[in-house]
């Protein structure tokens, strides 16, 4: 079958997280036939079970749809589904940069948000054609018009005829799918030059071993191809070509300039295969890759150990098997004093580390404890040599440290005005150094801070919701290193220091942290028969103290015939919540305690 | 010939106290009477598989056995007498609500073959009695308690209540000192339990938790208090002549309520009635809870559970360890053919380290500190986990 490039549609959609993105995704996917309704199972495209009971997209997924247009031609869709976070804001840009145009998803209610700004820059950076589509317009509060309008100022994309929708119900979704076809592009290229293929993602199957998923820019490729990727420099034979159905993967005879596929090569490692890479033949190369590759690395670190020790082993099989489908996760073995053998692991951001901690929970049944998570310090030491400093435990000797460095961010947040100054506030306490403010309307504003990364990676989501009353968006992107007076928060329990808490904070904000987490902790230790100090110092100098009162009496005043089966499951009870703690010293600690440093917005 | 005790329910009384979580509720007098027809029909139908035991106790609890009129209580007795083989000598206790006892009950109760009398008192603080919702005043048990005496039943146990919101270490050793003046020949000692479910729960479940936490606690004694109080009943209590023999019970020598010790010490035990538990040769099972099932003639056991060896020993070690002089080596093989040591060395080295536990004379029992603890000590002889 060939395929008239002029045919073709590549578009993804983009929008606020809650907005309708998947929803509408669903529905174009249902309408174009492609699935009946009854096969459709809510939200084909986020197939990951956790990404459908999150309402996220993590992986980028794509599908290829045939429709027939009111012009009587037929055109082949390929829908992008890009992932929806700030984690993986590179994944998106390089998804984006496999299309030709982008509809933009706004709510008809909620109006832009700072997601959809984020989005839309990044689609326009990449010379997509924006399609707006106001969603939702059967909500009690839509307000269409108010949207229009705030799209033309605030973006400064026309948006009159921009489709009204319900996504939900299917309401005025045909016009949609007109406006792709009239609206996006054709995909450019020729088959004749040489191949040149943009990685937008890359999934490893038992089966097949790795698949690329690839929009071809130029050239062609088909079985028997020699493929060689431009940056890993790995190279392969071409085993399958074939494009996107409704969850499977359908093979065809070529892949040409402008289609939008999937290629599998004898490829073993996802690393091989990283996103972003440009695919040539190895035999007739194109004389420069696609511009805007770069290696992804993660962001945020923290200490992974299994629960029960013995499962070390089955904790370092599964990371492997994740990384095979995740070249952004990266782990290393570590030991903790408290832990035990573990793993230090790496993350593209907070979501990513906690997507990875389900999954390794729920795929694959391991009991996990999880230290704070940090983000990479720059130490430069008096002797000229300069550390990436991931865990807290290596710091050298204060002695040793000339200064220290760590990751700033630019973020901003949309806030109606009523919170402006609750999210100041909370900016101002996480060290923010305020670059200016814009409003969008008369009540909404966007406000741009820097921020240091490890102010944000613990709880800065939930304190912005919980002091907005859910109304702020966030969305940031990495600005650099700086340099910066951090110190080691240690924590002592019964005055033997716990390597496992110890953490990486500005000194300023070291004595409220500390105290904070003193707190915390004393609400996660249980009593033990004696008293237990819990502290929190900075280079041997205690600057907050709280106490676990010992217990003084755990006694059940009657136990007659009917009640031993209950006492016993009490006692029960009480035994396996000790299965669940760690043994420091003498003192038994729970696991959870090592992520209540999580939680301390007290707000 | 094999052993039973008797466990006989009566889960009916004159009104809820605000901190019981017991299957007890108060009806009227015809569901009354046909509970006491099913439970002589379920005595005369399970007393069948129990024609080899000779029984060594029986115990009216409840709710407040005495609610029954004295002629039905004669009359379940009287079952009992034609289909069980009961020792002699055994003791035979009705639990006693003061607020129900009248001469004529007491000497029926005599003259049907029980002996021993519990009197659910708790406090001799009206105000406390009257806060915990009690039906009755301390004049009025007084009299009851004459009444007893006069009866010429010679062993009588007194329940009484520590811990209660509000009350100070002084007014618990008032309620001591009133007792021991009547000199019963046993006491009873619990500290309030706020359980789930009642109103107390309600009310307390805040303050409870707080305390649980080591916090101070508004209402309820805090921690210290409490044990303060339970040192004091010891204290007190053993300056008259009785001796501690579990957590919570007190009594003049060889006056230890037998039935109960049987409990600790894991001998068999058939409950009758409604919601009644049994042991019986290491099978644990019960009687439906469900008043309704029960007046349908629905005798069958649930909830059973036949205990595996390791079951058995946590068993015999967490009972066994309420009780004072704890449990012993020597009937330790015998019923588990190993040695103590073999199963639990290391947990009893640790809690004799931490001076929780106490070895002497071939018994190991918990030290005063463990009692204190006791649920973490009894925790540890847990094997499963």
């Amino acid at each position: 079958m060939t395929i008239d490039q002029n045919k073709i549609r590549n578009f993804c959609i983009i929008a606020h997280i809650d907005h309708g993105k998947s929803t509408l995704a669903d529905r174009i996917i249902e309408m174009t036939g492609l699935l009946t309704s009854r096969e459709m199972q809510a939200q084909v495209l986020d197939n990951m079970e956790l990404e459908r009971e999150r309402g996220i997209t993590i992986k980028a997924q794509t599908v290829r749809i045939v429709y027939k247009a009111k012009d009587g031609e037929e055109y082949i869709f390929n829908l992008i589904d890009t992932p929806g976070h700030v984690d993986f804001n590179y994944e998106v840009s390089r998804s984006l940069a496999a299309c030709d145009g982008a509809i933009l998803v706004v709510d008809a209610a909620q109006g832009i948000e700072a997601q959809t700004l984020a989005n839309v820059y990044l689609a326009l950076d990449h010379d997509l054609d924006v399609l707006p589509v106001i969603n939702k317009i059967d909500l009690p509060s839509a307000d269409p018009d108010r949207v229009v309008e705030e799209i033309e100022d605030v973006i400064g994309i026309e948006a009159q005829d921009a489709p009204r929708i319900s996504a939900k119900t299917g309401l005025n979704v045909d016009q949609v799918l007109e406006q792709i076809v009239s609206k996006i592009p054709a995909p450019g290229g020729s088959p004749d030059n040489p191949l040149q293929a943009l990685i937008f993602d890359s999934l490893y199957d038992s089966y097949k071993g790795v698949i690329v998923f690839c929009r071809i820019k130029e050239g062609r490729v088909k079985p028997g191809t020699t493929i060689k990727m431009m940056a890993t420099g790995a190279s392969a034979e071409v085993v399958e070509v074939g494009y996107f159905g409704a969850g499977q993967f359908i093979p065809c005879e070529e892949l040409s300039a402008g289609m939008v596929g999937y290629i599998t090569a004898s490829l073993k490692n996802v690393r091989d295969t990283r996103v972003g890479d440009t695919i040539t033949d190895a035999n007739r190369p194109c004389s420069e890759p696609l511009p805007g590759y770069k290696k992804v690395n993660p962001m945020v670190y923290c200490g992974m150990y299994p629960a029960d020790g013995a499962k070390y082993p089955d904790l370092r099989d599964a990371l492997e098997k994740l990384q095979l489908n995740d070249a952004a996760l990266q782990f290393e073995p570590e030991t903790s004093i408290a832990l035990g053998f573990g793993f230090r692991c790496g993350f593209l951001g907070l979501l990513h580390l906690e997507i990875i901690q389900e999954r390794l929970e729920r795929e694959y049944n391991l009991d996990l404890v999880t230290t704070a998570p940090g983000v990479i310090y720059k130490v430069h030491k008096t002797n000229g040599e300069m550390i990436e400093l991931t865990n807290p435990s290596n710091l050298p000797d204060p002695s040793e440290i000339e200064y220290m460095e760590e990751p700033m961010v630019s973020a901003e947040i949309m806030v109606t005005s009523e919170f402006i100054g609750a999210i100041m506030d909370l900016c101002q306490e996480r060290r923010g150094i305020y670059i200016g403010m814009e409003y969008m309307e008369e009540t909404r504003a966007l406000i741009k801070y820097d921020l240091p990364l490890n102010e944000i990676i613990y709880d800065f989501f939930d304190a912005l919701k919980s002091r907005s009353r859910g109304y702020a968006s966030f969305d940031y992107e990495m600005k650099g290193y700086v340099r910066s007076e951090l110190v080691k928060l240690d924590i002592l329990i019964n005055k033997e220091e716990v390597d496992a808490l110890s953490f990486i904070v500005h000194s300023d904000s070291a004595y409220e942290r500390g105290r904070k987490m003193c707190e915390k902790l004393k609400e996660e230790i249980p009593r033990h028969l004696f008293e237990i100090p819990i502290q929190a110092a900075v280079g041997g100098k205690v600057i907050a103290r709280e106490t676990v009162k010992a217990m003084r009496k755990d006694v059940l005043a009657k136990c007659y015939g009917g009640d031993i089966s209950r006492k016993k499951k009490l006692l029960e009870k009480q035994k396996e919540g000790k299965k669940r703690m760690r043994q420091i010293g003498n003192v038994e600690i729970p696991q959870k305690a090592f992520m209540s440093v999580l939680k301390l917005d007290d707000k | 010939m094999k052993e039973l005790e008797l466990y006989i329910h009566i889960p009916f009384c004159v009104q809820k106290c605000f901190y019981c979580d017991f299957l007890s509720m108060p009806v009227d007098e015809t569901v009354r009477r046909h509970y006491v027809r099913r439970l002589i029909e379920e005595i005369e139908y399970k007393s069948q598989q129990y024609k080899g035991y000779e029984i060594t106790s029986v115990f009216f609890g409840g709710g407040t056995p005495s609610i029954l009129m004295e002629t039905q209580i004669a009359e379940i007795m009287e079952a009992l007498q034609q289909n069980f083989s009961i020792q002699k000598e055994a003791e035979i206790t009705i639990e006693c609500n003061p607020g129900t006892l009248a001469h004529q009950k007491i000497i029926t109760y005599k003259e049907s073959g029980i002996n021993r009398i519990s009197m659910g008192l708790q406090s001799t603080n009206n105000r406390e009695l009257k806060m915990l919702g009690r039906i009755h005043t301390y004049e009025e048990f007084l009299h009851n308690y004459d009444l007893v005496r006069k009866s010429g039943i010679e062993n009588v146990n007194v329940d009484l209540m520590s811990a209660l919101p509000g009350q100070t270490i002084s007014d618990w050793e008032c309620t001591l000192k009133e007792i021991l003046k009547l000199r019963p020949e046993h006491i009873s000692a619990y500290s309030l339990i706020i359980e789930e479910g009642t109103p107390f729960y309600q009310t307390y479940e805040e303050d409870e938790q707080r305390r649980e936490e080591g916090e101070e606690p508004k209402y309820l004694p805090n921690e210290e208090t409490e044990r303060e109080m339970y040192q004091l009943t010891g204290a007190l209590l053993k300056e008259k002549g009785y001796m501690q023999y579990e957590i919570s019970n007190y009594a003049k020598k060889g006056r230890e309520c037998q039935h109960n010790i049987g409990y600790w010490t894991r001998k068999n035990y058939l409950g009758l009635g409604l919601g009644s538990a049994s042991l019986v040769e290491n099978v644990r099972f019960s009687n439906t809870s469900d008043l309704q099932e029960y007046l349908a003639g629905d005798f069958e056991e649930r909830e059973r559970e036949v205990l595996e060896r390791r079951e058995q020993m946590e068993e015999f070690m967490f009972l066994g360890l309420r009780m004072i002089k704890g449990v012993s080596r020597g009937d330790f093989k015998k019923a588990f053919g190993v040695e103590i040591e073999a199963v639990y060395g290391e947990v009893i080295k640790k809690m004799v380290s931490q001076g929780l536990l106490q070895q002497q004379a071939g018994r190991i029992f918990l030290t005063e500190e463990g009692i204190s603890v006791s649920n973490y000590v009894m925790s540890e002889f847990l094997l499963k986990i």
